[in-house]
């Protein structure tokens, strides 16, 4: 059976713990649940869920997180 | 060469003449009495020559707009009176604050409130000093006939560029609206002062950087050098501080760019002082009554003499200790209810006697009320208040009454 | 559909996702910034730098003007020509500048308190000068800075400092104030929906005349607390996600269902004469008959 396997996309999560401010938004608007709070500032809980959407960064209000792709 | 043109005109006239021999190209203002001609023609003047006139919604919106405006690197005034100049108390500081060379002229009438809108009056110059909130310098100049109004607006402008502060310039409505004859110098005859320009690299600019003296070179926005402006206490760089060392640093400079400064910021002329053992402080339309009292005075013998200050603000301290430690008298004739006679008394510390005049019945000071109160002879003539007479303004435009 | 060149080089085919640098607009330094944990007010400014950057303005040519109020403290972390006034008053600094230097492309930041409350008046007569400003109304239905007490676009009924037994004052709608005052560009964003936000502000910044943008953002110490929602993101969903309708969306819906929503886009537009223009013209007009 030919199984047409789409690329899987790689990223990388950056989080700057000096800038965020652990408000939760990131976290709740994820549609993966790839995030976490962790102490005081956000932590990438499952990497390999995300799916590059940015809406964390879009609505991070504290310019602390950004996704690249690899 | 040209000869100089002498022109008859309202003193509110050569206020806009002033100003635009000085270089402003940005009026912004709310009308008002007794102030509104000064507005008046630098809505007709100003887009003649390529400046910016606009009326604003009202005066505290003036006076901001004359500080962005200046921000933008023109040279920027508002005119007003009493109400007005109280509603821009606020915009006041945040120039002080932020360091922004602007002119306000006050052309003073009763008050408090609406008062008496065409009756002149001289009970702002205490507001001038400490009308806006917190300690601020302040740089108050107050002119007493139509041309010293010319020049002094030329004056103030100066200073506001020097100093990098809001300069006040206080005349009463008599002098904003009376007609002299005013002598226009050819352009560069007299001298006119631009800011300091910032010549370093935009990356290094500092808006309040004070290594090279207390005032620092002012960039204008757009030129590429993108500082940031700010009210609130700020370092160096523009951006606001909490660390108290800089604040106190701040707040010192800011008075002291203007009290060390003082000398050459006051202008008095002092009229038969050398010998004089009666001295009669007075400023404005009240010092032109106490020029002509003095006349009256030698004539009868009596050793009167005048200091008039220019420069209200900062007060000048050194001519007036000069002049308590050789009078026995100052007499202090003010259209107010005693304000300056403080300041006087401040600085005799006792050494002589300290007398107000006082009036506020929007009547001028007369002579004849200044010479009764030194020759001390009984109860002074009841004043007339009657509008009718025109005695006493038939008496100030006597251009001797000046010039002595 | 992809061409056969594209399908032979499969690894250019899709572009990479990379993230807006922000950094080259934020002054060094300057971040963390003073807003609370999930203020809106922060990522209003993150769709007002992509919009600006968007417009390829050159950062010289920005200015960015600001009363006093917590959304009023945004231009100490951007890098434009930023000057930080008095409460209420920024549209009168903004006002002289632009006139002082059309040349220069003049935003206003303001909150709700600053704008319609004691700037009320200046805000009015802008929109009527329709002079070239772009006035970004950060509108958290608070005053933040001064902790939570009734601005003029409180909801009736919700708590504040100042309105403890539930708020009476009947709020303003900043768009419809704006567009009666004569603003030619007026329209309604929020931060939840940042990027519709982005394009707003983008026509509202390249539109010549003076636009207002209404951005409804959440206050979550305040108004958050005081009217018990439970974090940033439900302030989020229930103010601006459920809140507010689209211009689209509005027109399928009745009346019953649009009873307390705000309409969200472009809610105005219109041509006249720019007041700046108008002064230049004046100017070329006497300066030609001397
Ligand atoms: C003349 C004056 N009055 C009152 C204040 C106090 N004050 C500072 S900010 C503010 C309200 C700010 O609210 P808003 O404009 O809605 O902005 P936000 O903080 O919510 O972003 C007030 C009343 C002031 N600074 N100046
Ligand atoms: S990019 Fe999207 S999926 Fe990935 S962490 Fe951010 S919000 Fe979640
Ligand atoms: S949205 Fe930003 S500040 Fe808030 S938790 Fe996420 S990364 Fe931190
Ligand atoms: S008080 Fe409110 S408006 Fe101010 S920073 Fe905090 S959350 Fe934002």
């Amino acid at each position: 059976m030919a199984v047409v396997e789409k690329e899987k996309r790689i990223f990388r999560i950056e989080i700057d713990p000096r800038l965020c401010k652990a408000c939760v938004i990131c976290v709740d608007f994820c549609p993966t649940d790839v995030l976490m709070i962790n102490g005081n500032t956000v932590a990438v809980k499952n990497l390999d869920a995300c799916n590059g959407c940015q809406l964390c960064d879009n609505r991070c209000p504290d310019f602390a997180i950004q996704v690249f792709e690899e | 060469m040209a000869t100089n043109k002498k022109r008859f005109m309202q003193g509110n006239e050569a206020c806009a003449e002033g100003a635009f021999y000085a270089g402003c190209t940005f009026f912004a203002g709310y009308p008002i009495t007794p102030s509104t001609e000064v507005m008046e023609i630098s809505s007709s003047r100003l887009p003649k020559t390529g400046g910016v006139f606009i009326q604003m919604e009202d005066e505290i919106a003036s006076i901001c707009a004359i500080t962005g405006a200046s921000l933008g690197g023109r040279k920027s005034m508002t005119a007003t009176s009493g109400p007005g100049f109280s509603l821009m108390q606020e915009g006041l500081g945040f120039a002080c604050m932020a360091e922004v060379p602007i002119v306000i002229i006050n052309v003073m009438r009763s008050g408090p409130s609406t008062g008496f809108p065409t009756g002149p009056s001289q009970s702002d110059v205490m507001q001038a000093k400490w009308g806006t909130h917190g300690d601020h310098p302040a740089i108050v100049l107050i002119p007493a006939s139509v041309e010293e109004i010319f020049y002094e607006t030329i004056r103030a402008f100066n200073l506001a560029e020097i100093y990098r502060t809001p300069v006040i310039v206080l005349y009463d409505e008599i002098i904003g609206h009376m007609r002299e004859a005013v002598t226009i110098p050819q352009p560069g005859e007299v001298e006119v002062v631009n800011r300091v320009k910032p010549t370093c690299a935009p990356s290094e600019y500092k808006p309040y950087d004070t290594t090279l003296g207390d005032i620092a070179p002012l960039a204008a926005y757009g030129e590429g050098y993108r500082f940031h402006v700010t009210g609130l206490y700020h370092g160096a760089d523009g951006f606001p501080t909490n660390n108290t060392k800089l604040i106190e640093e701040a707040g010192q400079r800011l008075v002291r760019k203007v009290e060390d400064n003082k000398e050459r910021i006051w202008k008095n002329e002092e009229y038969f002082l050398d010998d004089a053992e009666i001295g009669i402080f007075a400023y404005g339309v009240s010092a032109r009554s106490a020029k002509f009292a003095v006349r009256e005075l030698r004539k009868k013998g009596i050793k009167a003499g005048l200091l008039r200050p220019l420069t209200i603000w900062p007060f000048p301290d050194s001519a007036v200790d000069a002049l308590a430690e050789r009078v026995k008298t100052i007499i202090v004739p003010e259209m107010n209810l005693g304000q300056i006679v403080h300041e006087v008394e401040r600085v005799a510390r006792g050494r002589c006697e300290v007398k107000g005049i006082f009036r506020v019945d929007t009547e001028p000071i007369k002579p004849a009320q200044i010479i009764e109160k030194i020759l001390g002879n009984g109860p002074m003539p009841s004043a007339p208040v009657s509008p009718t007479d025109s005695n006493m303004s038939e008496m100030l435009i006597e251009r001797d009454m000046l010039d002595g | 559909m992809s061409t056969p060149a594209e399908e032979a080089k499969p690894l250019a085919k899709k572009k990479k996702k990379v993230p807006f640098d922000y950094s080259p607009y934020i002054r060094g330094g300057k971040l963390p910034h003073i807003w609370c944990p999930g203020c809106g007010h922060g990522i209003v400014l993150k769709s007002l730098l992509r919009a600006v950057h968007a417009s390829g303005t050159s950062q010289n040519d920005v200015a960015m003007v600001s009363g006093i109020g917590c959304s009023s403290r945004t231009p100490g972390y951007v890098d434009f020509n930023t000057l930080h006034t008095l409460h209420g008053r920024a549209i009168t600094y903004a006002t002289g500048l632009k006139m002082a230097n059309p040349k220069l492309k003049v935003l206003v930041i303001t909150g709700d308190g600053d704008a319609l409350a004691i700037g009320g008046n200046h805000f009015i007569h802008a929109c009527r000068r329709n002079l070239d400003l772009t006035i970004l109304v950060y509108n958290n239905f608070t005053y933040g800075m001064t902790s939570g007490q009734t601005s003029p676009t409180t909801t009736q009924g919700k708590i504040s400092t100042t309105g403890r037994h539930g708020n009476i004052d009947p709020p303003f709608d900043t768009c419809t104030l704006a567009k009666a005052a004569g603003a030619t560009y007026v329209a309604r964003g929020t931060a939840y929906h940042f990027q519709e936000l982005e394009k707003i502000i983008f026509d509202a910044f390249m539109h010549k005349g003076t636009s207002v943008v209404d951005i409804i953002d959440a206050c979550p110490t305040y108004y958050g607390k005081y009217n018990k929602y439970a974090s940033a993101t439900d302030m989020m969903e229930q103010l601006e996600k459920d809140g507010t309708v689209s211009v689209k969306q509005a027109e399928k819906l009745t009346p019953e269902e649009l009873e307390g929503k705000l309409l969200r886009g472009v809610l105005h537009r219109s041509e006249r004469p720019e007041y700046s223009e108008e002064y230049g013209k004046l100017v070329t007009s006497l300066q030609s008959k001397k």
